[in-house]
């Protein structure tokens, strides 16, 4: 494809490669490190479910065990592996007699590691059949009974019960949605375990648990047979059980999943070793199960500005690029995020917007961009909100996005109403409509503002990507250059569940899945 | 065109009613949805109920099957009702503004040490667009923050901040003013936490040592000094209107006289 901004394919090759140097040298880090969710994560796909007589969730009262007895090291598929040799129960049965007090698995006689991973091989292999019918499923949904065109209509839904979710998603479904996203409680992010059955109450969202999931899923399923169009589930696989919440994901048949550790750290304060060991997993479960993920960038420009940081969105998105590369992600499953968030009374806004968005598509040809609509400038205004968000549907089909998070008029008042997530579609399906093809008919004047802006920000991007090469990642975000938040590499959530592995630890999934194991 | 100007056309300040394009025609425009199946029924619904708020006249001019047993509705009706606008009292932050420059003279000429607040998006509310808006260094919208305030100290805390936390933060920092910014406002969840804050602060024996403010788009000042507040900031505050407000509150307090605040 002939750059329509004129962009230098050597700028875009130095920041990518860059790109690569930093994630690689993260990967090295990753590499010897685990962590409590991450444990966890493999003990809920061996099929440990339920909870203790406190609603302690039995993956976290078995980590917890092994990591009070001082040898988390040596990994949970190990200490499972091995007490499934010596008491010939099942991983549930395990757990149960655990939490119970019945059983120290720590005190058992020590199988090898290589007896230990071909005993739990056959729990391994279920998991993997049970995901990859969920993968397969959705496949022949989508070759039955069809998909909307793309930028798919992303709305979200969050009124903290899910059947009221339910009711709210199938609505929006019916009117047009491909995406419906449940957005979760606040602070559930910032909670080290993930809460259990299907809940009621939620503050401006709903408990992402794994029964919650199967509800929405169902309800979903029913809709798309309804309407012809196979409808997609978002949650988020995010915060201190990123790799859990990818787990239940995989298993629900979640399609797309935010996750995103930069977010974490910054947004969210999480501990950034934790949550980038977190997000090494979380990537390689979404990659292996075909789920999209969404990236962060967006919320920088929230709390930087949408004009000035434009550079630090794309830097990020190089980076998330990588990291997903290294979990061997396909490129159509990488749903980069930026945003549409520029001050509406900046002359000429709308050129710098369009021109950065198709800078994000033609840097990014293949990968599933997600666009996120104006919110820090929206006021309550809501006659002006939508014309700022029928502005933003404008640029998304003209440079080509595919996940099209709908902005609200409402936006800045309250979660959306029903009557809100309809205008809202009914204002992309318009938009998207009557300019479809404008993409491949305008082009841009040389030299002009649109390809200035493109090739001032790409050559912004590629400088600081050298900077953060030079500096290290962590050392780069303690100085506060995304989002204008710094954070402390000891600092955040969740660091006292990060632990070094000895050479014995072992991840059964991990090569499996990125090996695409069926 | 004479008839513009004649006499029914003056407005009466003690009958005030909607304005469309007619002095007292009442209008109002209206948009919601009724949880019954579209169909003439359920505009008969909607008129009727429009009836009931005190609209003459309902007319649907748009209606929409929203699916699943729903129906919206654009609709407008003639108000009949009318309010007093000359007895109309309102409780506001009554202080003139000054610039951030007025604001760091201030502190030089009558206060005379460094000012220090503490901020947090505080309980569960992760949303931090309000507490950056008023101290982050940037600003909002050509309004620079707090942070860039020369003589004053703004420490912003960020996102989840228990109230113990920032009570704590606050105490350690010798704080001037605390400030809290609420956006999340889902079931009411602000007014416990703002609630809990007062509380604390009391039970500390702190509340009167500090200025306390909260702020965010449904926060008014009103509702702020009913939980306990000095003030309340809603939407289309900057940090200058914040700032002239704590600066003159620490010279009407003479807590500048007490630059320890007696912690």
């Amino acid at each position: 494809m002939k750059s329509k901004l004129n962009l230098d394919p050597k700028v875009i090759d130095s920041a990518r490669s860059c790109a690569g140097r930093i994630a690689e040298s993260m990967q090295e880090f990753i590499e010897k490190h685990t962590t409590v969710s991450t444990e966890r994560t493999i003990i809920r796909l061996l099929g440990v479910d339920g909870i203790d007589d406190v609603e302690t969730p039995l993956p976290n009262v078995v980590v917890d065990q092994i990591k009070d007895a001082g040898v988390l090291s040596r990994g949970v598929a190990y200490w499972m592996g091995n007490t499934m040799i010596q008491t010939g129960l099942a991983p549930q049965e395990i757990a149960e007699k655990m939490s119970a007090g019945e059983l120290d698995i720590t005190k058992l006689k020590l199988a090898t590691k290589e007896e230990a991973e071909a005993k739990i091989m056959p729990a391994v292999m279920d998991a993997l059949k049970k995901i990859n019918a969920q993968t397969k499923k959705r496949e022949d949904y989508i070759a039955r009974i069809g998909e909307g065109k793309k930028p798919y209509l992303y709305v979200i839904v969050a009124t903290g019960n899910i059947y009221e979710d339910v009711i709210q998603a199938q609505a929006a479904g019916r009117q047009g949605a491909d995406i419906i996203a449940v957005i979760r409680t606040t602070a559930q992010s910032l909670l080290d375990y993930v809460p259990y059955g299907p809940t009621t109450e939620g503050f401006g969202g709903t408990y992402a648990t794994q029964e919650n999931f199967k509800i929405m899923r169902k309800a979903l399923d029913e809709v798309g047979e309804e309407v012809g169009r196979y409808i997609r589930l978002c949650n988020y696989s995010s915060g201190m059980c990123m790799a859990e919440i990818a787990a239940m994901g995989a298993i629900e048949r979640l399609d797309v999943m935010l996750n995103d550790a930069l977010y974490g750290i910054l947004f969210r304060d999480i501990n950034m070793q934790r949550t980038l060991v977190d997000q090494f997993f979380s990537r390689v479960i979404i990659g292996y199960c075909g789920i999209i993920f969404n990236s962060g960038e967006d919320n920088y420009l929230t709390t930087d500005d949408a004009y000035e940081a434009a550079h630090t969105v794309l830097a990020s998105q190089f980076i998330n690029e990588q990291f997903a590369v290294l979990a061997n992600i396909k490129e159509e499953q990488m749903g980069l995020g930026h945003a549409f968030e520029m001050d509406p009374d900046m002359e000429n806004g709308f050129l710098y917007e369009l021109s950065q968005a198709v800078m994000a598509k033609e840097i990014f040809p293949k990968a599933s961009l997600k666009y996120m609509p104006p919110t820090k400038f929206m006021t309550g205004n809501i006659f002006k909100g939508h014309v700022q968000d029928a502005l933003f549907n404008m640029i998304s089909v003209w440079s080509g996005q595919s996940l099209q998070l709908l902005g609200m008029l409402t936006e800045a008042i309250h979660t959306p109403h029903m009557q809100d997530r309809y205008l809202s579609i009914e204002n992309a399906q318009y938009v998207f409509n009557n300019a479809r093809d404008i993409g491949s008919e305008v082009e841009f004047k040389a030299g002009g503002i649109i390809q200035e802006r493109a090739k001032f920000v790409l050559g912004e991007a590629d400088e600081l990507l050298h900077t953060i090469e030079e500096e290290g990642l962590f050392r780069t975000i303690e100085q506060g250059k995304f989002g204008g938040v710094k954070r402390a590499r000891d600092g955040g959530k969740g660091l006292e569940g990060v632990c070094v592995l000895d050479e014995n630890y072992f991840n059964p999934f991990i090569p499996l899945m990125m090996g695409g194991v069926r | 065109m004479t008839a513009i100007n004649n006499a029914t056309t003056k407005i009466d300040l003690t009958k005030v009613k909607p304005y469309g394009d007619t002095m007292n025609d009442g209008m109002v425009e209206l948009a919601f949805t009724l949880p019954v199946p579209y169909g003439e029924e359920a505009s008969e619904a909607a008129k009727q109920l429009v009836k009931k708020m005190g609209l003459d006249e309902p007319a649907v001019v748009y209606s929409k099957d929203m699916g699943g047993g729903f129906t919206f509705f654009t609709m407008y009706g003639k108000c009949q009702h009318t309010v007093d606008y000359t007895t109309i009292k309102v409780t506001k932050v009554e202080i003139e503004t000054m610039d951030r420059v007025e604001c760091q003279k201030y502190i030089e000429d009558n206060i005379k040490r460094e000012v220090v607040v503490v901020g947090a998006c505080s309980g569960t509310d992760a949303h931090t667009v309000g507490i950056d808006a008023i101290m982050n260094m940037k600003g909002f919208h050509g309004h620079f923050g707090l942070e860039r305030y020369k003589g004053m100290n703004a420490i912003n805390m960020g996102s989840q901040i228990p109230n113990e936390v920032l009570i704590a933060k606050a105490i350690e920092v010798k704080a001037d003013a605390i400030l809290v910014s609420q956006i999340v406002t889902q079931k009411d969840v602000h007014i416990a936490n703002l609630t809990n804050l007062v509380e604390l602060m009391e039970a500390e024996g702190i509340r009167d040592k500090m200025i306390l403010i909260c702020g965010g788009p449904r926060i008014s000042h009103e509702l702020a000094q009913e939980l306990g507040f000095d003030a309340g900031f809603g939407s289309h505050s900057y940090a200058e209107d914040v700032a002239s407000f704590v600066l003159t509150e620490i010279v009407k307090r003479a807590h500048y006289k007490h630059p320890t605040l007696g912690l």
